[in-house]
């Protein structure tokens, strides 16, 4: 496998990718349901659950910068995130007794269920 | 641009819950004939489909940056999806009833990753306060805990303001007592991946985010990372060290149950 050298930018849930000398980005990847897994040394890749044999390889310059991004990476879904708001507002409202979301007005809202259904 | 389309398809048609389901008309882009088609909300994406069967969405509009607005159209219920920039397209979508159309109006204005992201920080903050007590008690963090100013990115999708933090939350003897029964779907894994790690263990809760620096990010990243990093190497290490001894328990718990 051929390795290019690429500008990497996490932004929300997507992974774009640029030719280092390029404005607009060559690709993208959406974050959701995929797996960063680090591999050998300043070495990680990304495959995604409906075609888990392919995976994404990326080398970085170090192995410092290779771990900063296996972390962010792992982070960077939106469903990630939702299920931390959800444990967050749990552990809240245990302790306190109260919904920390109703003072936004936001605690019926599906997107913050623990078990959100479809409609 | 390349995308990974079958991953997108994949996150559009997959069991996970969808935020908002039904069907809408679209507006065209050349005519301005509407078609009614099926659509789904997932996180920031809005996906329709030709047909409420159909196994794979024609279309996907990622909501982050927008804004969402009733609209003036000879159309009933009509709604549009609008984006800055002078290339950018508008949405323009009509439901099917009043009902409809404010549900969705409310849960496209809520879709975004920034506007997650925003209320996840604003409980992770919270939940530190109320684990080590607010600014004075941590050693370093700026002192904010009286009033939170939200970020204007995303806020444009949403129609109310998130409103200043709570007054101080009565401290604990220094450690917070947390309620020692939780089910497994509470807490989320930090993998990429649904379910669990290698071992089928639920992982612990997540520290708060580290995200790569990038200039296209919101300022609300720049603004968490202002905090000493010292400071906060200090609270992932208590933090983690509580987390670890909380799982311990938990497992021991769960041990003894069988």
């Amino acid at each position: 496998a051929v390795l290019k050298k690429r500008l990497v930018k996490l932004v929300v849930n997507f992974l774009f990718y640029f030719r280092t000398d390029e404005a607009e980005p060559i690709g993208a990847l959406l974050l959701e349901h995929c797996r960063v897994t680090k591999e050998e040394e300043n070495v990680f890749s990304i495959s995604f659950i409906e075609e888990p044999e392919r995976k994404y390889c990326f080398e970085c310059d170090s192995e410092e910068q290779c771990q900063e991004w296996v972390e962010a990476l792992k982070r960077a879904s939106y469903e990630f995130m939702r299920r931390s708001l959800i444990f967050y507002r749990n552990e809240i409202q245990k302790m306190t007794g109260k919904d920390p979301l109703e003072q936004y007005g936001i605690s019926e809202e599906a997107r913050f269920q623990l078990g959100a259904h479809k409609d | 641009m390349k995308l990974n389309e079958r991953s997108l398809a994949f996150y559009a048609t997959c069991d996970s819950p969808a935020d908002n389901a039904g069907f809408l008309y679209k507006r065209g882009e050349r005519h301005t004939a509407y078609h009614r088609r099926w659509f789904v909300l997932k996180g920031n994406m809005l996906f329709y489909f030709e047909e409420r069967e159909s196994r794979e969405p024609v279309g996907v509009i990622v909501l982050e940056g927008c804004t969402v607005e009733l609209c003036d159209s000879a159309e009933e219920f009509a709604f549009a999806i609008r984006f800055g920039g002078a290339k950018s397209r508008t949405y323009v979508l009509a439901a099917e009833s009043q009902a409809a159309m404010e549900s969705w109006v409310k849960s496209l204005s809520r879709a975004s990753f920034d506007y997650m992201r925003l209320v996840v920080r604003e409980l992770e903050k919270q939940l530190e306060e109320m684990r080590w007590g607010p600014a004075g008690g941590c050693g370093g963090c700026q002192g904010s805990a009286g009033s939170w100013k939200p970020k204007t990115l995303g806020l444009e999708c949403s129609p109310e303001r998130l409103p200043a933090l709570p007054a101080v939350l009565p401290k604990e003897n220094g450690c917070a007592v947390w309620n020692n029964a939780p089910g497994e779907d509470l807490l989320p894994n930090t993998s990429g991946c649904d379910g669990h790690d290698d071992e089928g263990n639920p992982r612990p809760p997540p520290l708060p985010p580290r995200r790569q620096a990038s200039s296209s990010e919101a300022s609300s990243a720049r603004a968490a990372m202002a905090e000493s990093p010292s400071t906060f190497c200090r609270l992932h290490e208590r933090y983690g060290r509580e987390v670890a001894r909380l799982r311990q328990d938990w497992l021991e718990r769960r041990r003894g149950h069988r």
